[in-house]
């Protein structure tokens, strides 16, 4: 098990080196979307942000206190994303950070389209608050806490769950 | 006759749900302190140091713990001598959780609907269980619960054949399948008895229980005991990354119940286990 910085975009370069249990420091922008902004970003054609290489990370914040760049920020469980994860892959997005175990239909497709899956520390948002060092809103304003945000992150805590070899570090830490 | 006007109910609602999402009870922290030291697993330690350093980070921020503020789970114990004044129970415990999330910088985890799903934008309507008790206080315990735990709880109708055996079987399942999600360490809180209805208020009301403080019946003491060891047996371990610590702790609520059956519901409570209580 590695430890290595990242940063975004990523590229299929990128990723290829990493396997599932790495720790990743990541940097770079990422872009917050749940489930409401998960469903819209289906059912519409416009794109707020490009894709390609991008990389999700399934969060709502709270909101930042005057003075603060966010409030808390931690991840929420993933699985609620699955449903929407395949087309968003096919489409060139990279990497997805959240919590908890992904379906085998989305292993699949990370193995298939080249992409990965991050977890981040969960219940742990006033910590990781202090990796991100610009939020602003990139779309979506009307869903609230469901709205997309652009982040900038430095060093943002990460390890990987699903590599495009199609393990999946959960299972191999306690098989099914 | 100990009258307790709505301003001082509004303005203790909004006070406990800023402090009850930025301070860890103490309880929760020294337990994670302790099983700190004995987590085995490297990967396990570093997680469990993680979640001591949110909290901390939170504690003097006056931040939230997590970014899942939750939906507001109120309890009320009104004791019969008490004469609210100056407006409507309800209506005031949800204008402080109003003002306490809009105050206080919390998320708005709400949506009026559960199909249409339109946010509420103020976190209100707070889910809020009234009971009447004897006595001339009236105590408010606030538990902002985030959706993650939530969705992992379970609650089964058994037959009273399932015995304790089946009781066990059902809380080590529901663990299971629950694996990394809920952010563990967690906390499960166990509702035996009542009815379809009732156990699943059982098993969240257990959550309220201080963690040092053994349950008063002593085979329930011993059920928990148990439950906790072979919980931690699973090897799921802090964040589901591998180890030791799964649980903090099993907290069971029990109430008499039908000759048909054994209801029991499990609330998985996250490592943020916040709650906080004020007597007015």
């Amino acid at each position: 098990m590695k430890e290595m910085k990242l940063t975004t975009p990523l590229t299929n370069e990128s990723i290829n080196q990493l396997k599932s249990g790495d720790s990743v420091l990541l940097n770079g922008i990422i872009y917050t979307a749940r489930d409401a902004a998960h469903q819209r970003l289906i059912t519409q054609n416009d794109r707020p942000f490009k894709l390609q290489g991008a990389v999700i990370y399934y969060t709502g914040p709270t909101p930042a206190k005057p003075g603060e760049i966010i409030g808390s920020c931690g991840p929420t469980t993933s699985y609620r994303m699955d449903e929407y994860s395949i087309p968003l892959i096919q489409e060139g997005l990279k990497g997805m950070i959240g919590k908890g175990p992904r379906s085998q239909y989305v292993i699949d497709a990370m193995k298939e389209y080249r992409a990965v899956y991050f977890a981040a520390p969960g219940g742990a948002g006033a910590f990781l608050s202090k990796f991100i060092k610009k939020c602003e809103l990139a779309a979506y304003e009307d869903l609230g806490p469901e709205a997309i945000y652009k982040l900038e992150v430095t060093d943002f805590p990460v390890i990987v769950i699903n590599d495009i070899y199609g393990n999946d570090f959960y299972n191999e830490v306690n098989p099914l | 006759m100990h009258e307790v006007n709505v301003k001082k109910i509004i303005d203790s609602v909004k006070q406990l749900c800023m402090s009850s999402n930025y301070y860890l009870p103490e309880d929760v922290m020294r337990l994670l302190v302790k099983d700190y030291k004995t987590e085995e697993s490297p990967i396990g330690k570093k997680c469990l140091e993680q979640i001591i350093e949110n909290a901390r980070i939170a504690e003097k921020k006056n931040m939230p713990i997590c970014q899942d503020t939750g939906i507001t789970c109120v309890f009320v114990e009104l004791g019969q001598d008490v004469r609210i004044s100056g407006g409507n129970l309800d209506d005031a415990i949800n204008e402080g959780i109003r003002q306490g999330y809009t105050e206080g910088y919390l998320r708005k985890s709400v949506v009026a609907d559960p199909l249409n799903r339109k946010n509420t934008g103020d976190n209100t309507p707070g889910s809020i269980h009234i009971d009447i008790v004897p006595g001339n206080s009236l105590k408010i315990f606030v538990m902002p619960k985030g959706g993650g735990a939530e969705n992992m709880s379970k609650i089964s109708m058994l037959p009273p054949s399932a015995g304790v055996e089946g009781v066990k079987r059902f809380v080590l399942n529901t663990v299971k399948s629950a694996g990394p999600n809920p952010c563990p360490p967690i906390i499960v809180g166990v509702g035996i008895g009542g009815t379809f209805d009732s156990v699943g208020i059982l098993a969240k009301k257990s959550l309220l229980r201080s963690l040092d403080s053994p349950n008063p019946d002593i085979y329930y003491a011993n059920l928990e005991r148990e439950l906790l060891e072979e919980i931690n047996d699973l090897g799921i371990g802090p964040q589901g990354l591998g180890g030791r610590i799964t649980a903090l702790a099993v907290l069971i609520r029990k109430h008499p119940c039908h000759i048909t059956s054994i209801p029991v519901a499990v609330n998985i409570q996250c490592h943020a286990a916040r709650h906080k209580e004020i007597v007015l």
